[in-house]
């Protein structure tokens, strides 16, 4: 009852904050339409069999949601930074509750970057079955597990001060090395690639050539990188939350 | 306000240290916050915690309020572990330096801290009560230092508590909100709450506190009624103007324990104050401009904490592995 309470609160903050949202959503709507309007008539984005808007609708979705989720952390550091987090547990809310808000909160502003992506990828043509956008949405959804465990853990790591050059620079990172920005086709860096959880974020896109988007590996590799990253951030939150 | 003395042992009880300690672990060694305190304050009693900075009181009441467990010794808060009367509701804290969280308004966030406990106070009457309804619509990040202040204390009251535990509450606020805010404490501890307040401010403990606790080096170096803390140093003087050659004779004067002179003024240092202004006045009647000071909680204060640092210097502060 009162993780409800305080995630209803927390996006409605979240939603009052016009920068955030300006910045949040606004930018990966601009690169998608600076890169995918002058190329929409690209059927085969290189050699993928996926068109180039379709291929970046996806690539921009797994961007801008992996920085939503991310920036629990920064949520989390700030508040701990300000003693909110203190004020927090002299009431009756859990620490777990006050998490599940956090992360809550995180999917809920990826589910709008998803949905305002998407609603530019119609505009600039792409277009799927019903099913598939569907399955492709879920396959983001897990995908983001990972980096809701990541927020959660550098949270509870860095000071508020750091913390946001440390995760701009791991999305921007993350991006390049897992095809966001083009296709890694099949040399060295397609190999290293696979072996991150953003690669299979960008992967999603996939489900528009049939058959299956995610191969075992892709399988694997999320879950991997799910429960590393879920003891590293039950590890930084417990050494946080006893000295706190 | 309850009286003030004896404890009475029927009474309920509010909150009990007993045998308490914590050290911390830092970069330059172990520090000692809590040395092993025992305090019990009655349900419904109001208490200051007085210290100088460091003295431990802050961590003191971390112990309160089940943000650090202590290293050793037991904390009951109304009759149970901290954690679960917190839970409960029957806690309200108004910590040290915690900033508000933004894009929210007065109202909001008090009604998020309320929406957190079984049984709360309605907004309005938390808004009333500590005064701030003129901004309750306001959000959070556009408030003064004082106001924050404020609205901290309403978040502390939101759960309608039974305990108030406040750290340094008045830090930042000018006369004004000092005054306003004590009033409104006065007034919800006139419900019968109990009241544990951590402070800088010697004159807040006298005016707000039925008792106060010194702390100095994490200990307890005294442990009574504001008066009797006085009393303890307290030697009253009296100051007058006295037609006499030799201060030998006023020495004499019984209750007198010393004498001083300056100026015209002679300065007598009492051991019972009302034996020797009747004795002064019966042999010199023509003694005038006569003032009785007893001495401020300052001064108490300071001879205190002064001999627990004496007392601390001479113990080696061994590191605890």
């Amino acid at each position: 009852m009162t993780a409800l309470a305080y995630t209803r609160f927390e996006l409605r903050r979240t939603l009052r904050n016009v920068r955030l949202l300006v910045f949040s959503l606004g930018f990966p709507l601009i690169l998608f339409f600076a890169i995918a309007g002058p190329g929409r008539h690209e059927t085969d984005f290189g050699g993928t069999g996926i068109s180039l808007p379709l291929y970046y609708m996806v690539g921009l979705v797994g961007f801008g949601a992996m920085m939503a989720l991310i920036s629990t952390g920064a949520r989390i550091a700030s508040e701990r930074t300000d003693g909110w987090t203190r004020q927090l547990r002299i009431t009756p809310l859990s620490s777990r509750a006050y998490l599940r808000a956090k992360v809550l909160t995180g999917y809920a502003m990826a589910l709008l970057t998803i949905a305002s992506l998407y609603a530019s990828g119609v505009v600039l043509g792409v277009r799927l079955p019903a099913d598939r956008w569907v399955e492709m949405t879920m396959l983001i959804l897990v995908g983001l597990l990972p980096f809701a465990a990541l927020g959660v853990f550098v949270g509870h790591l860095l000071t508020a001060d750091t913390i946001g050059p440390a995760t701009g620079g791991l999305v921007s990172l993350l991006a390049l090395v897992s095809g966001t920005w083009f296709p890694l086709g099949d040399g060295f860096m397609h190999d290293v690639a696979q072996w991150l959880p953003s690669y299979w974020l960008v992967q999603a896109s996939h489900v528009a050539l049939g058959g299956d988007a995610w191969s075992a590996t892709g399988w694997i590799v999320v879950a991997a990188w799910t429960a590393a990253l879920a003891l590293l951030a039950r590890w930084a939150y417990r050494r946080d939350t006893e000295r706190v | 306000m309850p009286a003030t003395g004896a404890l009475d042992l029927a009474a309920p009880v509010g909150v009990e240290l007993r045998g308490v300690a914590k050290a911390f672990r830092t970069s330059r060694g172990v520090v000692h916050a809590v040395r092993g305190i025992d305090v019990s304050v009655a349900a419904g009693e109001a208490v200051a915690l007085l210290g100088p900075n460091g003295a431990g009181k802050s961590t003191s009441i971390d112990m309160l309020l089940g943000l650090t467990r202590p290293d050793s010794g037991s904390v009951s808060v109304l009759g149970r572990p901290p954690r679960e009367a917190v839970d409960a509701g029957l806690v309200g804290a108004m910590l040290q330096a915690g900033a508000l969280i933004r894009d929210v308004t007065v109202r909001e966030l008090i009604a998020l801290i309320a929406a957190l406990y079984p049984d709360p106070l309605a907004v309005d009457d938390v808004l009333d009560l500590v005064g701030i309804r003129e901004i309750a619509d306001r959000r959070t990040q556009k408030l003064s230092g004082g106001q924050a202040q404020r609205v901290r204390f309403a978040l502390a009251l939101a759960s309608d508590p039974e305990l108030l535990v406040l750290d340094e509450p008045t830090v930042g606020m000018d006369v004004e909100s000092r005054r306003g805010f004590w009033e409104a404490m006065r007034a919800f501890a006139a419900r019968g709450k109990t009241v544990v307040f951590a402070t800088h401010y010697l004159e807040e403990a006298d005016a707000y506190a039925d008792r106060a606790v010194l702390m100095a080096h994490g200990r307890i170096v005294a442990d009574g009624p504001t008066t009797e803390i006085r009393a303890r140093v307290g030697r009253r003087t009296i100051r007058a103007t006295v037609d006499v050659d030799d201060l030998e004779l006023l020495a004499v004067l019984p209750g007198v324990a010393a004498v001083d002179r300056r100026g015209d003024v002679v300065v007598l240092t009492c051991s019972d104050s009302d034996a020797a202004i009747r004795a002064l006045l019966d042999e010199y009647p023509d003694a005038h401009d006569i003032e009785i000071a007893s001495p401020g909680l300052e001064d108490a204060f300071l001879e205190l904490t002064a001999d627990a640092a004496g007392a601390v210097a001479v113990e080696p502060i061994g590191a605890v592995r």
